[in-house]
């Protein structure tokens, strides 16, 4: 099979950005990951993109739109989307452009403009559901996922206490973090428990926030990245998975969807004992249980085990686990497929040694990431080696 | 194909329709029914065999945000590898052909579909994918840009409208030997001509019904294909492109986007004479220009213009080349994003010698290719060959 390289990364800052548009966004997002690369875009033989829902921007077939921003016009181009789990997933079809042979460079660019749905993006979310069994209960996402964190901490005894201390570490990690929406260098776990109550057990500095943003990756095969880049990052594992759509008949302690991702992943990275081997982890974490939650899917923590890590220090940059060191999306934003530059992006920059102030100490080789989606029942996972 | 990456082939094809309505199923009924005789028809069972599943669908065609959500269950993908393509039926099995050329997968199935009788403002859905600034607040129809498109194409060649009449005729004529297709019909030109002018030049007649239906196809490796089945399909060459998204700036001649995926598709089948060497194709005739429009674009008339060879009955069934010999979109139905794979599925029914009343004799090699309707500029083909 054919190697295949991340060779650049570049991302917008994640706001409300009202001034741009997602194509505006995406060309900049481009422009920045191809800079870094040190290619133009003449050597782009084709590319990805990838966007959540459409309702967002109020546009129909918004790859269509989105293309010219991303560099798509005259060439092949291809937008995937799998709900929330886009953001790690289009660097996988990223990576079978190259791994086939037929492309030599693929330009794969996430666009995420949350801010046009009015009067909140939330709104958009009333589609997402089963039109006959969910729709007129008129759910909305953080009440399905106050359901999920429910389960998870009644089935392993877990406290509140123990989730915050999660979204305390990323808000505080994302400080480093130039493009970054929520940092804030003096959260403690106290301001948690304080705020508003969402749905119980949510409260609002649980919850990543709504943003707009766009990311982009240079990926590339042996030949060309061995040309153009010094340290190249190879993209050695990839793995995906979705669950039935029934998430109602499912226990929802558990990702079993995740599990299954991350050993065809690691699988084919040929890790046997990731616990052992990865050095640097980049989960999806649009609510703080979530990290915890996809740590345990990613086979990194025992069941019910993941808190007690965060609690220890284990997971902080300087831990021997470092988990979401970019900040996450709890602290640099959750602008939903645009958020691969705060995970494929971040491992990419990690392992390249290229993260400044966020590089996690110790040389990390073997990196993680993770993205999450759908109804409660997607991941897609990337492992990456220096 | 190159050393050490593995061919790929069409191993099973199942497909459901093609209606005006299908108010007996629901999308995920029309989705089962096609996937249970694909998987039959490759001899696969979903829950061993099949690596991944692919779907091809646009939220807003849907009606859900997020549709992803919606697909596993019925093609039997559930906690398996899964994504959407939103992008016609010929970008999901671009992306199914890369997977098992990365040598990673075996066997991939791709399904798309159709639901159009679902949608109560299907005009309303094309409006939202115009540029949403510079476009939307003319509130033109959308299929006023047909017209538009069709008058600079038949203003600058030789074609002209009673060719895009003898289109409309020759494919309604076709589609009376089809049994899947509903808008078979014994047509004059005449006919076409007086039909109810809509936005000058394009006719009532010119434009395609929209059907219901929906297709699987199943694709497998050149090791596994020759164990499953004595008659594979193979994707000799493959290819898709995107022109501009802006409208002002297109040019409306030509189809640059089908010329430059037909250019990636025929390089990679080793073709040089296309006109020649391909014994039927199935082009998109979502507006009856258009098929004129594709023929030019895949170079299957040469050096000739598409309307003169037409009127010869060079592309008639049994003319030296047939063009939608099933009836195309105009006698079968416009299927939406599910087009494209229904043309493919015709030519490897054509290959296998199993297209029944329309076939064309003995087919060795043919082509398929979509385009994902006003206003978009993207199309996809794939070469196929026994």
């Amino acid at each position: 099979m054919r190697r295949v390289a991340v060779i650049g990364a570049g991302m917008t800052i994640f706001r409300r950005r009202l001034l741009e548009t997602g194509k505006e966004m995406c060309f900049q997002a481009t422009k920045m990951a191809l800079e870094e690369a040190g290619i133009g875009m003449e050597a782009v033989d084709a590319v990805v993109s990838g966007s959540a829902p459409d309702a967002f921007d109020g546009v129909h077939m918004k790859g269509e739109y989105l293309s010219d921003g991303c560099g798509g016009i005259g060439r092949p181009y291809m937008r995937v989307f799998t709900g929330g789990g886009t953001g790690v997933f289009s660097p996988i079809a990223g990576w079978w452009h190259v791994a086939s042979g037929l492309a030599d460079v693929c330009l794969v660019v996430n666009e995420e403009k949350m801010s046009s749905c009015f009067p909140h993006p939330q709104s958009a979310f009333a589609h997402i559901w089963d039109p006959v069994l969910d729709r007129p209960l008129k759910p909305n996402l953080v009440w399905i996922f106050a359901l999920e964190m429910n389960r998870y901490m009644t089935v392993h005894d877990i406290k509140k206490e123990e989730i915050a201390e999660v979204a305390v570490k990323n808000k505080r990690n994302a400080v480093d973090h130039p493009c970054a929406q929520l940092a804030d260098p003096n959260i403690t776990v106290e301001d948690v428990l304080n705020s508003e109550v969402m749905a119980w057990p949510v409260q609002l500095l649980d919850i990543s926030p709504p943003s707009d943003g766009a990311s982009a990756l240079v990926l590339a095969s042996e030949d060309v990245a061995r040309q153009y880049s010094e340290t190249p990052v190879w993209i050695s594992g990839v793995g995906w998975c979705i669950d039935s759509t029934m998430w109602t008949n499912r226990d929802l302690y558990f990702p079993e969807y995740l599990a299954r991702a991350s050993k065809m992943a690691y699988k084919m990275a040929k890790i046997d004992d990731p616990r052992r081997e990865v050095d640097v982890v980049e989960p999806y974490d649009p609510f703080d249980y979530k990290e915890l939650h996809h740590l345990e899917g990613l086979l990194l923590a025992d069941k019910g085990q993941a808190p007690k890590l965060t609690v220890e220090g284990v997971t902080q940059r300087d831990g021997d686990l470092p988990v979401c060191p970019s900040g996450g999306l709890l602290g640099v934003g959750n602008p939903i497929a645009a958020t691969m530059g705060i995970k494929a992006g971040e491992i990419y920059w990690q392992l390249a040694g290229k993260a400044d102030a966020r590089q996690v100490p110790g040389d990390p080789q073997i990196g993680v990431c993770q993205a999450w989606g759908d109804l409660m029942q997607y991941s897609s996972v990337v492992v990456m080696k220096a | 194909m190159g050393s050490g990456i593995t061919d790929v082939a069409i191993v099973g094809c199942g497909h459901v329709g093609f209606t005006p309505e299908s108010h007996q199923y629901s999308w995920k009924e029309l989705m089962f029914e096609a996937a249970v005789k694909a998987y039959e028809n490759a001899g696969v069972d979903p829950r061993k065999d099949i690596d991944c599943f692919v779907t091809c669908a646009e939220d807003y065609l849907e009606g859900f945000s997020i549709f992803d959500e919606f697909t596993p269950d019925q093609l039997g993908a559930a906690l398996r590898p899964a994504f959407t393509v939103t992008g016609d039926g010929i970008h999901g099995l671009a992306s199914a052909f890369m997977l098992i050329r990365t040598g990673q997968l075996d066997v991939v199935a791709v399904e798309a579909h159709s639901k159009a009788a679902d949608i109560l403002t299907y005009e309303g859905v094309v409006s939202f994918a115009f540029d949403p600034i510079y476009n939307r607040p003319l509130k033109g129809h959308p299929y006023h840009l047909a017209g538009l498109e069709m008058n600079a194409f038949l203003q600058d060649a030789e074609n002209t409208e009673i060719d895009c009449a003898e289109v409309v005729r020759k494919n309604k004529g076709n589609a009376l030997k089809n049994e899947s297709a509903s808008f078979g019909e014994e047509l004059s030109v005449e006919d076409v001509m007086g039909s109810k002018p809509l936005f000058k030049p394009l006719k009532a007649a010119d434009v395609s019904p929209l059907a219901d239906g929906s297709i699987v196809l199943v694709l497998a490796s050149a090791e596994r294909a020759k164990k499953l089945t004595e008659q594979p399909v193979w994707i000799r060459g493959i290819g898709w492109a995107s022109d501009t998204p802006w409208i002002e700036t297109r040019d409306l001649r030509e189809a640059r986007y089908a010329r430059l995926a037909a250019r990636q598709a025929y390089e990679m089948a080793g073709i040089e004479r296309p006109r020649l060497q391909i014994q039927v194709a199935e082009l998109d005739d979502r507006f009856s220009y258009k098929e004129l429009q594709h023929v030019e674009a895949l170079a299957l008339s040469g050096g000739y213009r598409a309307g003169s060879l037409l009127r010869e009955g060079y592309y008639d069934a049994s003319g030296s080349l047939p063009v939608n010999p099933s009836g195309g979109s105009l006698g079968v139905g416009s299927l939406l994003e599910a087009s494209g794979l229904y043309r493919v599925m015709e030519v490897v029914r054509q290959i296998r010698g199993e297209a029944g009343d329309h076939q064309v004799g003995d087919v060795d090699l043919g082509v398929a290719q979509s385009w994902r309707g006003v206003p978009s500029t993207s199309g996809a083909v794939a070469v196929m060959g026994g």
